[in-house]
């Protein structure tokens, strides 16, 4: 028997299965992505940019207009495309790698100058394509192939906090937020508004998702949830940062 | 530093990889920097494991750039620094390596090539070549050594440190995705026990004493006001360069001499090559091997004189003629045809290398 | 002595095709046999078709890949399209009867073709999770690459600390490398 569940519609149901592994959080978020383009209606004037990472997964995901890009080089590609054509909503996907790490210096410019386009930021702690090495966000005693007696602040440094890096860097023009897997349907609202920035012409939008990977964390489903809704919140707490006036109260308003 | 990490030769079943973090150990290697890139990751999972057992220390830095500056900063301070990389972190690579090449920094620099361009494979290729024997924006002046066993991954990485603070030239050992992962047997061994004696590093920065009082301040530079000083820098980069050459150029060869068709091929792909060029002659039939084990330098005499008496030469790789085109250079003048067999991102097999030569062989 | 025997496994990422080959590899190698193994997978960190080569002899291994396998071993319905290449009037070729395949899928210039209901047994007589180590008692079998005391023994040297755990699960894997003995050495 078949079962066929409830997918957005911008999603190409021809590639679905998809190829994540169980349990991985681009599933969700890749879900409410579709729903917020869904309920903007913006199928059409979409691109999708991915990165190189797990994330290069989701090129043949959308019935969008999609790029696989280079690593850390997605809003750079974006950013490009955006300027050459105001009237398509640019979507940069990326990983905590492509963003924090080796795409640091493009997010802060991007940041700075006020792109318009939207970044997307997967955060699950590590790097998981490669088979799970530490990432800006990997957090401190946390253990990976290149921490494996644990992350040792002393040595690398604390997790990097990106979006309060990015709200800290942009002006009132920028929305700002950090969703989780675990708030589905407060993550597509978070998407919708970060979409809408976009489409008002207004500025950056930068949402970082609290996500899972079960596979390199090694943890079943009860330990997976257990990071995601307690552990890591304890340093990505969840939230808008920066709203702009014209998106707060449910509107989206061409007056702000 | 106290007891080396190999008290005695040890023979080891085990992948490319954690090879090259061992030989770095034996080479008393200090500091690594990198950043993740299949299919060489596991050179720093081996590396950040083995490291604090051996008071050496590790960063994963935050790009490929950054591991390329941080190594050399590392050289700088007179540390035995390297890092690894692999496809587009290649790329990546040669900025740094250019500022080394010009500044002659003894950068020691493990690739495992990967299918290309772009993203393309994470699985195996002879693709960057050209990227690592001519890289960056000056004349390629590094050193590059192509392994084919993980015996000789073993030996020439830590051959590397030495030629690297020998010569001052960034060397780079450059293997591949299925060396990477291969598993064969080897013997891994502390360089002291076979008579093999380090180059000592030096500091350029932070020698004791103050500038200026009881030394001269180190100052290093990359960048010159003139043509004319560019120009006598280079020809002076280029002599160096040149001397080294006959020191530092490496091959394997047999049955060259009475061979009307040669098969030319470097990396893991020589040893398909050895083997088919081995069965050819048990029946009798007039082909040799050559193998160029630095790519750069290549050995030019011998290769000229192998290409001056061969009929063909089959050169076979796993790239588009990267190699081909740098045997074309050194034999430029010789009659010697070029056969090709090029399958770009693919293994070569013994099978195909015997069938094609047996086809073109008089 | 001859050219190496040359085995190719293949299954989907997570049936533990690569753990089949890193055993017997090991096996070999301790036997004092030439040895050359190396993985290929794709991108995905599950899921997947995973393949293994694997090459025994007593002369170092020329290449890491070859043309033609002695043997080749497919676990999965992919598994088989993906190992067609490799089979060669020489080879034998050995599935797994859960991969369903149609007779006209698998390859027609074979050596031998060979059905194993490996994974039935496994779930049957021992249990699903050493599936993967009585395929691996078959390829023993077929090839004689190691013996099965030496492929025990390799086992024991890779899984011995979970064995000091569970004493049980000594049985069950060396059970299952004879119960993948037994399905060839019927078959052959």
């Amino acid at each position: 028997m078949q079962v066929s569940p409830a997918m957005p519609k911008s999603w190409r149901r021809d590639t679905k299965p998809h190829k994540f592994c169980p349990g991985c959080g681009h599933g969700l978020a890749l879900k409410a992505l579709g729903e917020a383009i869904d309920e903007l209606g913006i199928q059409d004037k979409a691109v999708f940019g991915c990165d190189i990472g797990c994330s290069l997964l989701a090129w043949d995901f959308f019935n969008v207009d999609t790029v696989q890009t280079h690593h850390g080089r997605t809003i750079p590609v974006m950013t490009g495309m955006k300027r050459a054509r105001t009237e398509l909503v640019c979507i940069a996907y990326m990983g905590d790698g492509g963003g924090y790490a080796i795409g640091s210096q493009h997010m802060v410019n991007a940041a700075a100058r006020n792109e318009k386009i939207t970044a997307i930021l997967i955060n699950n702690t590590q790097y998981g394509m490669t088979g799970g090495q530490m990432a800006p966000t990997t957090m401190p005693g946390q253990k990976t192939e290149t921490t494996p007696y644990g992350r040792d602040p002393e040595v690398a440094g604390y997790p990097t906090k990106g979006p309060e890096m990015v709200a800290a860097i942009t002006d009132e023009r920028a929305y700002v937020a950090r969703g989780t897997i675990a708030r589905p349907r407060q993550l597509k609202e978070f998407m919708k508004k970060a979409l809408q920035n976009q489409l008002d012409g207004r500025g950056f939008s930068f949402i970082e998702v609290v996500s899972a990977c079960p596979t390199n964390w090694r943890t079943n489903a009860k330990e997976t949830w257990y990071w995601v809704e307690k552990t890591l919140p304890t340093y990505f707490p969840v939230g808008e940062l920066k709203v702009p006036e014209a998106l707060r109260a449910g509107g989206g308003a061409k007056n702000g | 530093m106290g007891e080396g990490p190999i008290t005695e030769e040890k023979r080891m079943f085990m992948t490319g990889n954690e090879t090259v973090a061992w030989a770095a150990l034996a080479a008393g290697a200090e500091i690594m920097y990198g950043y993740p890139i299949t299919p060489q990751n596991e050179i720093m999972h081996y590396w950040t494991r083995l490291a604090p057992k051996h008071g050496r220390l590790f960063l994963q830095t935050e790009d490929e750039l950054s591991a390329g500056f941080t190594t050399v900063g590392g050289v700088l301070g007179g540390r035995r620094a390297f890092t690894a990389t692999a496809g587009p972190g290649n790329v990546l690579m040669q900025e740094p390596v250019s500022m080394a090449e010009m500044m002659r920094l003894p950068i020691v620099i493990v690739v495992m090539q990967r299918g290309g361009p772009s993203t393309a494979t994470v699985i195996y290729s002879q693709q960057e070549v050209t990227l690592t024997t001519l890289g960056g924006n000056g004349e390629g002046f590094r050193i590059v050594y192509s392994p084919s066993t993980n015996q000789e991954l073993f030996d020439y990485t830590i051959k590397a440190f030495n030629t690297a603070w020998r010569y001052r030239f960034p060397t780079f050992v450059l293997a591949d995705g299925y060396q990477a992962k291969l598993r064969e047997p080897l013997t891994i061994y502390d360089p002291a026990a076979r008579g093999i004696k380090m180059v000592p590093t030096e500091a350029y920065t932070g020698r004791p004493g103050t500038p200026g009082i009881d030394r001269p301040p180190g100052q290093y530079r990359n960048t010159y006001n003139t043509e004319e000083e560019l120009y006598e820098v280079i020809l002076g980069l280029a002599a160096e360069y040149e001397k080294m050459a006959a020191e530092v150029a490496e091959y394997q060869s047999f049955g060259t001499e009475d061979a009307t068709v040669v098969v030319v091929a470097h990396g893991v792909v020589a040893r398909a090559a050895k083997d088919a060029v081995e069965k050819l002659r048990k029946e009798g039939l007039k082909v040799g091997y050559f193998r160029p084990v630095t790519l750069r330098p290549l050995p030019l005499a011998e290769l000229r004189a192998v290409a001056g008496s061969a009929q063909k030469l089959l050169i076979a790789e796993s790239a588009y003629g990267q190699l081909a085109r740098l045997v074309k250079e050194a034999i430029y003048g010789t009659k010697t045809e070029i056969v090709p067999l090029y399958k770009p991102g693919l293994g070569v097999t013994s099978e195909e290398i015997y069938a094609r030569a047996r086809e073109i062989v008089a | 002595m001859g050219r190496p025997v040359r085995i190719v496994a293949a299954g989907e990422g997570g049936q533990g095709v690569q753990a089949i080959a890193e055993i017997l590899a090991e096996a070999a190698y301790e036997e004092g046999r030439q040895v050359l193994y190396i993985p290929a997978f794709g991108v995905e960190q599950r899921g997947g078709v995973s393949l293994a080569f694997l090459q025994v002899g007593d002369e170092p291994i020329a290449a890491p890949k070859f043309e033609k396998a002695d043997i080749v071993v497919a676990l999965s319905g992919r598994a088989v399209h993906r190992t067609k290449q490799y089979v060669g009037p020489e080879t034998v070729f050995v599935y797994d009867t859960y991969a369903e395949v149609e007779e006209k899928d698998l390859p027609q210039n074979a050596k031998r073709v060979l059905a194993i209901p490996g994974l039935e047994v496994a779930r049957k007589e021992l249990h699903p999770r050493v599936f993967n180590v009585l395929i691996m008692g078959a390829v023993v079998e077929a090839t004689k690459v190691v013996t099965a005391d030496d492929a025990k023994k390799a086992i024991e040297k890779r899984l011995g600390y979970k064995f000091e755990k569970e004493p049980k699960l000594r049985e069950l894997n060396y059970r299952a490398i004879e119960r993948g003995m037994d399905l060839v050495g019927k078959a052959l």
